[in-house]
C-alpha cells in the first residue's frame, strides 16, 4: 500500500509539475472562453447602421415597412433610378430597392435590392423578412381584408404543459437544460476516459520501452507499480478537473460583469440547448431559465459525476494499462491493441446520444446498468431526475456493477500486465494475452 | 560460513520451453559469484526467480536460512537487470531517492546514503541533471548506485560493465570487491568470461535450462586440465622427443607440451634434466574459462533452442 502511493506521488508531481500541465489546465479553458466569449460578442453586438431606400411605384408597400434597430427603410418619391445611385456612391443611402410601376406582389414577381457593397448575412436576412412581412401584409390586406396581427393571434396555439403524476409540473426549460447537462457531463466522461486512459497507457509503454519496469519491479510487485500509475495520473485528472470547475464558475462570475449585454445570451448558450433558447425567449425571462435551473440538483449531479468519473476512469485505465504493458516500441501496435478498448466507449457515446432523447427507453437503462458503458450514459441520464426518470435501484445498481467490473479489469489487467510488461520483442496476439489473464501465478 | 541462498530443483516451464529445468546450487556468504551461460540458456528467468518477480513451477529457494518470502526479502536484495533504464526527464537525485524510497527506505535515510555514494563515486554535481543529459557510461554509475544503495545481503548484477569505459569499469569492479569484503554477496551474471576468472569465487554454468557445471573457479580448472605445460630451456636443444609427452607448439627454446596418459610432469623434467639441459621454467597451462566455457557450449544447439518447440 505504502509503495503505491510512493509511486503514485512521483507519477503525480512529475505530471503536474511539468509546464504542459499548467498551460493546458488554465489556458485550455480560458482560451475556450475567450473563443467563445468572442462569437456571443460578435453575434450580439450592434451591427452598423443599414440604410434602405425604397422608391414604390405601384405602392405595394402601402408606405408601411418594419423600420427599427439598425436596419431602416426610408421611403422616397419622385426619384429616378440615377438619382438613387449618386446617393449611395455618396454613401447617403446604403442600398434601395425599387419597384416598378404596375409590380403584382401577388404574382409573386421579384423584388431586387440594389446594394453599393455585398450586404452581410444578418442584414440580408432581416432586410429579406421585413420586405417578406410587409408584402404578406399588404396581401392579407387586399385580399382578406385583415391585418397581420389578427391573423398571428388567429394563428397562435395554446401552451401545452407537462407533468407527472406526482403532480410536478416539468417545465420546458428543465427538460432543455437536462438535456444540455446531460450531454454535456456525459460527453465530457467520454472524453476524460480517452485522455486519462490513454495517458496511462503512454505512461506504461513508456516504462517498458525504457526498461525501467523490471528495475521497478525487482522492488515492487507488478500489481502495484500498475496501481500506482493508475491512482497517480487519476489524481492529475481530478486535480485538473476541479481547477477547470473553478474557473468555470469564477469565469461564468466575472465575464458577464465586463459584457453586460451578454449576460442573458452566455446564460443560455452555457447550456446549449435550443429548447431552453427559445422557451426563455418565448416568455422573453432570464427567470424562467433561472428556475429551470435551480430545479436541477447539481449536488448530486456533480457527486454522480465525480463518482462515474472515478469508476469508469478505474474500469479503462486499467485496460489501458494492460495495453500499454503488451506494447513494443512500435507505437502502431498500440493503436491496434486499443481498438477493442475504445469500441465500448464509442458505443457508450452512441447509446447516450439516444438515451438523451429517451432517457427511460430500454437502451438507455442498459446502457447505464453495463459497466463498459454505465458512466457516460448514466451521466447523461442523471440529470433528467432522480428518482424520477432514474429510479433509485438503477442508481444504486448501476454503481454496484461499475465497483464490480473495475475490480475485475483490475484483477484481468494486472495479470496480463505482470507478464507483458517484462515480455520484449513480439507483440502478442490476443489469444496470448487472453492465457495470461487466467494463467495461476 | 552459512549459504545465503539456496536453489533446490527449481523449474520454470513456458508454453514452448523449459526455461530452467531442475536447477539446484548453493551460495556462500560473502561469495563473488558467477551465473554464467550462453544467451537464453535460462539465466534471466533463474535470476527474476531469485529475485521474486517470477515464481518457481515447482522447487523451493532458501534465503538467508528462511524459505524466500519475496514480498519482505526483497529488500535485503540488489538487482541490476540486463534490460535495464531509467526515468529519462527525471533528475537523477529524486530518481536515485525514489527507487530507494521504493526498496523500503525512509527519505531521511535514503537521502543519506544517496549522498554517500555520490559522494564516493564523484557524482555529487549531477544531482539536477536529467537522465537524459548523461552518456551511456554516467547512467550505469547511476544504475549501480540505486541498486547497492540501500545495502542489500545479496546483489545480482546482470552483465554490469556494458558499456563501461575500463576507468568506469575498474571503479564499479572495486566496488563490488568492497561491497564482497563488507559481507554482501555477489551473483555476477554475464558472459565475459575473462571478467569471471577475475572476479569470481564460484560459479555454475548453465545451459538449455540445465546446470552443467558448478564449482570454485580454481577446481572447475582443474577438472579440465588437458595436462598442458609450458617449458622454457636454456639454449634450443635438438633430439627432445619422449614418450613422455607430445610438443605441441614450439619458438625458439620455448616448448608448448601435452603430458601423455600414464607419465606425470616430473617425467617430463627428469628427462630434461638426464639430457643435461638447462630448464629456466615450467608452468601448467590450465584452460581459460572462456575455452571451458566453449567446450561445454558449442554444439549444443543452445542459439538455436529459442526457436524449438517443445512437444
Amino acid at each position: 500500500m505504502n509503495k503505491i502511493w510512493i509511486i503514485a506521488r512521483r507519477e503525480f508531481l512529475s505530471r503536474v509539475q511539468k509546464k504542459t500541465f499548467l498551460l493546458t489546465t488554465i489556458l485550455l479553458p480560458i482560451v475556450i472562453f475567450g473563443l467563445y466569449g468572442l462569437i456571443i460578442y460578435f453575434s450580439v453586438k450592434s451591427s452598423e447602421n443599414y440604410t434602405v431606400a425604397i422608391a414604390d411605384n405601384a405602392n405595394v408597400f402601402g408606405g408601411k415597412i418594419d423600420s427599427k434597430d439598425d436596419i431602416k427603410f426610408v421611403f422616397v418619391k419622385n426619384e429616378s433610378l440615377s438619382q438613387l445611385k449618386e446617393k449611395i456612391t455618396k454613401k447617403e443611402l446604403d442600398g434601395y430597392v425599387w419597384v416598378p410601376e404596375g409590380f403584382k406582389p401577388s404574382k409573386g414577381d421579384t423584388i431586387s435590392v440594389v446594394s453599393g457593397k455585398t450586404v452581410g448575412l444578418m442584414n440580408r436576412e432581416e432586410i429579406q423578412k421585413r420586405i417578406n412581412d410587409a408584402l404578406e401584409n399588404q396581401r392579407l390586406l387586399s385580399s382578406l381584408q385583415i391585418s397581420k396581427k389578427q391573423l398571428d393571434s388567429l394563428q397562435r396555439g395554446n401552451e401545452v404543459k407537462f407533468s407527472t403524476t406526482e403532480g410536478k409540473e416539468e417545465n420546458d426549460t428543465k427538460v432543455g437544460i437536462s438535456y444540455g447537462v446531460g450531454y454535456a457531463s456525459g460527453f465530457m466522461i467520454y472524453i476524460i476516459l480517452f485522455i486519462y486512459g490513454t495517458m496511462v497507457m503512454r505512461g506504461v509503454m513508456e516504462e517498458k520501452t525504457n526498461r525501467i519496469a523490471e528495475v521497478i519491479i525487482s522492488s515492487v510487485k507488478p500489481f502495484q507499480l500498475m496501481m500506482g500509475k493508475i491512482t497517480g495520473i487519476g489524481a492529475v485528472g481530478l486535480v485538473q478537473f476541479i481547477i477547470w470547475v473553478a474557473l468555470t464558475v469564477t469565469l461564468r462570475i466575472i465575464l458577464p460583469l465586463f459584457v453586460p449585454s451578454m449576460r442573458e445570451t452566455t446564460e443560455v448558450m452555457n447550456h446549449g440547448a435550443t429548447q431552453a433558447l427559445q422557451t426563455a425567449k418565448q416568455s422573453g425571462a432570464l427567470d424562467n431559465l433561472m428556475n429551470g435551473l435551480s430545479e436541477i440538483n447539481f449536488p448530486l449531479i456533480i457527486g454522480c459525476f465525480i463518482f462515474y468519473f472515478l469508476g469508469g476512469y478505474l474500469l479503462y485505465s486499467s485496460l489501458f494499462a494492460a495495453v500499454g504493458s503488451a506494447v513494443n516500441e512500435d507505437p502502431q501496435d498500440a493503436q491496434s491493441l486499443t481498438l477493442p478498448i475504445t469500441m465500448p466507449i464509442i458505443f457508450g457515446i452512441v447509446i447516450m446520444t439516444s438515451a438523451i432523447n429517451n432517457p427511460t427507453s430500454n437502451l438507455a437503462v442498459f446502457g447505464s446498468l453495463f459497466p463498459l458503458t454505465s458512466p457516460i450514459v448514466m451521466m447523461a441520464r442523471i440529470p433528467f431526475g432522480v428518482p424520477n426518470t432514474v429510479p433509485y435501484w438503477q442508481l444504486v445498481l448501476s454503481m454496484l456493477f461499475l465497483i464490480c467490473g473495475f475490480l475485475c479489469t483490475t484483477w484481468i489487467s494486472a495479470k496480463i500486465y505482470r507478464v507483458a510488461i517484462l515480455m520484449y520483442g513480439k507483440k502478442p496476439t490476443w489469444k496470448e494475452m487472453w492465457k495470461w489473464a487466467w494463467r495461476k501465478n | 560460513m552459512d549459504s545465503i541462498l539456496e536453489l533446490h530443483n527449481l523449474k520454470k516451464y513456458y508454453a514452448t520451453q523449459k526455461a530452467v529445468d531442475d536447477i539446484s546450487f548453493n551460495i556462500k556468504q560473502g561469495d563473488i559469484f558467477g551465473l554464467l551461460g550462453p544467451n537464453g540458456a535460462g539465466k534471466t528467468t533463474l535470476l527474476r526467480m531469485i529475485t521474486g518477480i517470477f515464481y518457481p513451477d515447482s522447487g523451493n529457494i532458501t534465503f538467508d536460512g528462511r524459505a524466500f518470502d519475496p514480498e519482505n526479502d526483497i529488500i535485503k536484495i540488489g538487482y541490476m537487470p540486463e534490460e535495464r533504464g531509467l526515468y529519462k526527464k527525471m533528475k537523477i537525485g529524486e530518481q536515485a531517492l525514489y527507487l530507494a524510497q521504493l526498496k523500503g527506505l525512509s527519505k531521511a535515510d535514503a537521502m543519506q546514503k544517496i549522498k554517500f555514494w555520490f559522494k564516493r563515486l564523484e557524482m555529487e554535481s549531477w544531482w539536477n541533471k536529467k537522465v537524459e543529459d548523461l552518456s551511456k557510461g554516467m547512467s550505469q554509475k547511476l544504475q549501480f548506485v540505486t541498486t547497492v544503495l540501500h545495502e542489500p545481503k545479496l546483489i545480482i548484477l546482470d552483465e554490469p560493465f556494458s558499456g563501461l569505459d575500463p576507468v568506469n569499469a575498474n571503479l564499479i569492479k572495486d566496488e563490488i570487491y568492497g561491497l564482497a569484503q563488507r559481507g554482501s554477496t555477489i551473483i555476477f551474471s554475464t558472459h565475459r568470461m575473462e571478467q569471471v576468472e577475475e572476479i569470481c569465487d564460484h560459479i555454475v554454468l548453465v545451459n538449455l535450462g540445465k546446470k552443467i557445471l558448478d564449482g570454485t573457479v580454481a577446481d572447475v580448472k582443474q577438472q579440465f586440465k588437458e595436462n598442458k605445460f609450458s617449458i622454457k630451456l636454456a639454449g634450443i636443444p635438438t633430439g627432445v622427443e619422449d614418450a613422455a609427452y607430445e610438443i605441441i607448439d614450439q619458438q625458439a627454446n620455448a616448448f608448448t607440451m601435452k603430458i601423455n596418459e600414464g607419465y606425470s610432469s616430473n617425467d617430463v623434467l627428469l628427462h630434461f634434466i638426464n639430457q643435461g639441459i638447462g630448464i629456466e621454467s615450467f608452468n601448467e597451462l590450465l584452460p581459460s574459462l572462456n575455452d571451458i566455457f566453449i567446450q561445454l557450449v558449442d554444439g549444443t544447439k543452445s542459439v538455436t533452442r529459442a526457436f524449438q518447440n517443445l512437444t
